[in-house]
């Protein structure tokens, strides 16, 4: 079996999107959580198939656009910080703080370098051992399990000069707190694929019993998204939600057992500082008391300043999908990803960026 | 110990005379290098096309080609794509201290390689060699010059509402391979560049009789930046159908896995033709004869609708908009 062009077949899209037409009779508002449906869906124009009565909506899915600029304050003081290597993923240099970006400071002679995954960036750090390397921890539950691993890996090889800024984010806590908010209203949400992949379908069972919205898991491909939409628009014309997987190849019910110990091994739950949301209880992940050695924040006195969100942005508002970046007064006017204004621009999986690529809402 | 390039081999002393004497000279082997005068003088008559580029790609050997063949097959399609037959080239090496003499005389071969095939001659070249650090192994410009036949009026202006639009074959092989074995991101890819001389594709496209309007090889930014280009100098709307362009399956699988997409993927062997839509069959029956054609397809056609804007109709019925490439694909990281 292979998993790129069967997944987008002409044929079978067109059946699953006559199904979706027929079986949808009232509106229904669907947020997709992950950034990387919010791509997809641009990419692949399903948008424009889906029948009137239904509306996608972009949630806070993309782990560069919900870190709080707080918190990319923090990565630029240690940046600056002497005799300090920060490596990061690509999509985070980019991105403008309260003064600055990793990008700037890279430009001022700042030693930070781009990595593919934490292990590189323990080579780096094995490579320099005179200078300290902090990675950049952004993520859901889907980055977390990895640099858990590359803990686990620096205190089993006596690595003592690596440490991680944990600024990662857990994804069923935030849509608790978006729902709490009463803010947006929506039907049905469209459980990411990958940090399912990690935490299972169990940690949503929540939202269909105690908000009555339905839920389904869903993968990447264009026939993916479809089916999850059919299954959703069932669910709410059935009137009744719960929680199901149309992501089988990929997501297990109870998840990845070994992802999720390793990830419970080197972190434990604290509030989230998110973009455009704010602090959200137990939203976030630290470092544990016996792996504080390799935590930035326990190690380095960092001073970050004075947090200053960027003018006119409607960054956060986006996040929590109360607007769509067609709301946004700068967006394609003074901000495009070769000016990015906020994070949504910069990062690939950004709403905006999504927008903008591949020309959401065109001629509307 | 294994033969390397000092920084003697760039003085112009005794180390870069026996350099480009011994290795070079008889390797390119042509009455006008050989005389090893200051400049190549040769006489052409008609319209010249005059172009040149640098290579500086990394790393300097990758599946399907190196910086050698790429040095040439890139200024002969540069030429080629404005209806030139290309002629003459200039080679000149900018050499990092230290590297593998093995490595440059492979490059050197895959250069005269890459020239016979494609008829073109390497008339006159320079030797620099710099301090380790200053460069990255190898890096080379070429220049080239062609003629032009009479009547050819190639330019990404001339596109006119009803045209097709044809492509050569694959999208994105080039890329692909290269960044297949870049450091920190080495993945096993089956993938080859596409790297190519295409002056006798074109030379072949011209002989069709069939006006051949805007003609562009899409390298950096691909076929999405190339169509733009066309799009916006012409002024008018073009439309392509995302069925009808070929991708490897190797090269799809790995921008999925890099977050890439292969409309904005480099190419180095495929071209991109403007045509009027009713030679548009013949010209693409001409190009499926030529080896770097045989894939050769309309994949659109220009419209009045959306000037300076493309836009692709999706496998699912849906339409969106294909944008210039902005800033660098880069990979995405949940």
């Amino acid at each position: 079996m292979k998993y790129i062009n069967e997944f987008r077949d002409a044929e079978l899209g067109k059946s699953l999107i006559a199904r979706i037409r027929q079986r949808s009779t009232r509106p229904a508002r669907l947020m997709e959580f992950c950034g990387s449906h919010t791509v997809s869906i641009a990419k692949h124009g399903l948008r424009q198939l889906l029948p009137p009565t239904i509306t996608m909506l972009s949630g806070p899915g993309c782990p560069v656009c919900v870190t709080a600029n707080a918190d990319l304050d923090k990565a630029i003081a240690l940046a600056k910080l002497p005799d300090v290597i920060i490596t990061t993923f690509g999509d985070m240099m980019k991105v403008p703080a309260s003064r600055s970006s990793l990008q700037q400071v890279k430009a001022e002679g700042g030693d930070i370098r781009m990595v593919y995954s934490t292990l590189d960036a323990l080579k780096i750090a094995q490579g320099n051992p005179s200078k300290s390397v902090v990675f950049i921890g952004v993520g859901f539950e889907t980055t977390a399990p990895t640099v858990a691993a590359s803990v686990l890996q620096a205190q089993q090889q006596g690595i003592d000069n690596y440490y991680v800024l944990s600024l990662h984010k857990l994804c069923p806590p935030v849509v608790k707190a978006l729902l709490d908010s009463g803010e947006v209203k929506v039907d049905g949400i469209v459980c990411p694929g990958h940090v399912s992949a990690i935490i299972g379908s169990v940690p949503y069972e929540f939202i269909p019993r105690d908000y009555g919205i339905a839920c389904v898991i869903s993968g990447f491909e264009p026939l993916d998204i479809l089916q999850c939409v059919d299954m959703l628009v069932a669910q709410i014309e059935g009137g009744q939600p719960g929680v199901e997987i149309a992501y089988r190849r990929g997501v297990k019910p109870e998840g990845n057992r070994i992802a999720l110990e390793l990830m419970d091994r080197v972190f434990e739950v604290c509030d989230g500082n998110w973009r455009g949301i704010g602090v959200v209880p137990g939203s976030g992940l630290r470092l544990r008391k016996r792996y504080q050695r390799y935590d930035a924040e326990h190690n380095f006195e960092i001073k970050p300043g004075e947090t200053v969100e960027p003018k006119g942005c409607i960054c956060g508002d986006v996040l929590r999908a109360v607007k769509t970046p067609l709301d946004c007064k700068l967006f394609r006017k003074v901000c495009n990803p070769e000016h990015p204004i906020g994070p949504c621009m910069v990062s690939s999986e950004g709403t905006c960026a999504a927008y903008f690529q591949y020309g959401e809402g065109y001629g509307r | 110990m294994e033969d390397k390039i000092l920084l003697a081999h760039g003085s112009g002393g005794k180390l870069s005379h026996d350099l480009v004497k011994q290795n070079f000279v008889p390797l390119f082997d042509n009455t006008f290098l050989n005389k090893l005068d200051d400049s190549a003088v040769f006489e052409l008559q008609g319209r010249l096309a005059f172009t040149t580029d640098s290579y500086v790609v990394n790393p300097i050997f990758f599946p399907g080609g190196d910086i050698g063949k790429l040095a040439v097959c890139g200024t002969v399609n540069d030429l080629s794509m404005m209806g030139a037959a290309p002629r003459y080239l200039s080679i000149a090496l900018i050499i990092e201290e230290g590297l593998l003499m093995s490595d440059l005389k492979r490059v050197m071969g895959s250069i005269k390689k890459a020239a016979q095939e494609a008829g073109i001659k390497i008339v006159t070249g320079d030797t620099k060699v710099v301090n380790k650090g200053s460069a990255d192994k190898l890096f080379i410009n070429s220049a080239g010059v062609g003629i032009i036949p009479s009547k050819v009026d190639i330019s990404g202006s001339n596109a006119r509402v009803g045209d097709k639009v044809i492509l050569s074959g694959s999208i994105g092989d080039h890329g692909i391979a290269v960044i297949s074995q870049r450091e920190g991101l080495q993945f096993s890819s089956s993938v080859k560049s596409d790297c190519a001389p295409l002056n006798k594709l074109v030379a072949e496209m011209l002989d069709s009789g069939v006006e051949i309007r805007c003609l562009r090889d899409p390298t950096r930014g691909g076929l999405a930046s190339t169509l733009n280009e066309f799009a916006e100098s012409s002024g008018v709307g073009i439309r392509i159908e995302e069925q009808d362009i070929p991708v490897h399956e190797g090269v799809q699988a790995a921008c999925e896995l890099l977050g890439f997409d292969p409309l904005y993927v480099a190419n180095e062997g495929k071209l991109v033709a403007v045509v009027a839509a009713n030679g548009a069959e013949k010209v693409v029956e001409a190009m499926r004869r030529n080896k770097y054609g045989k894939q050769a397809a309309i994949i659109g056609e220009v419209v009045s609708e959306h000037p300076g804007r493309v836009i692709l109709k999706t496998r699912m019925g849906a339409s969106r908009i294909v944008d210039m490439l902005v800033g660098e694909q880069l990979p995405r990281i949940c």
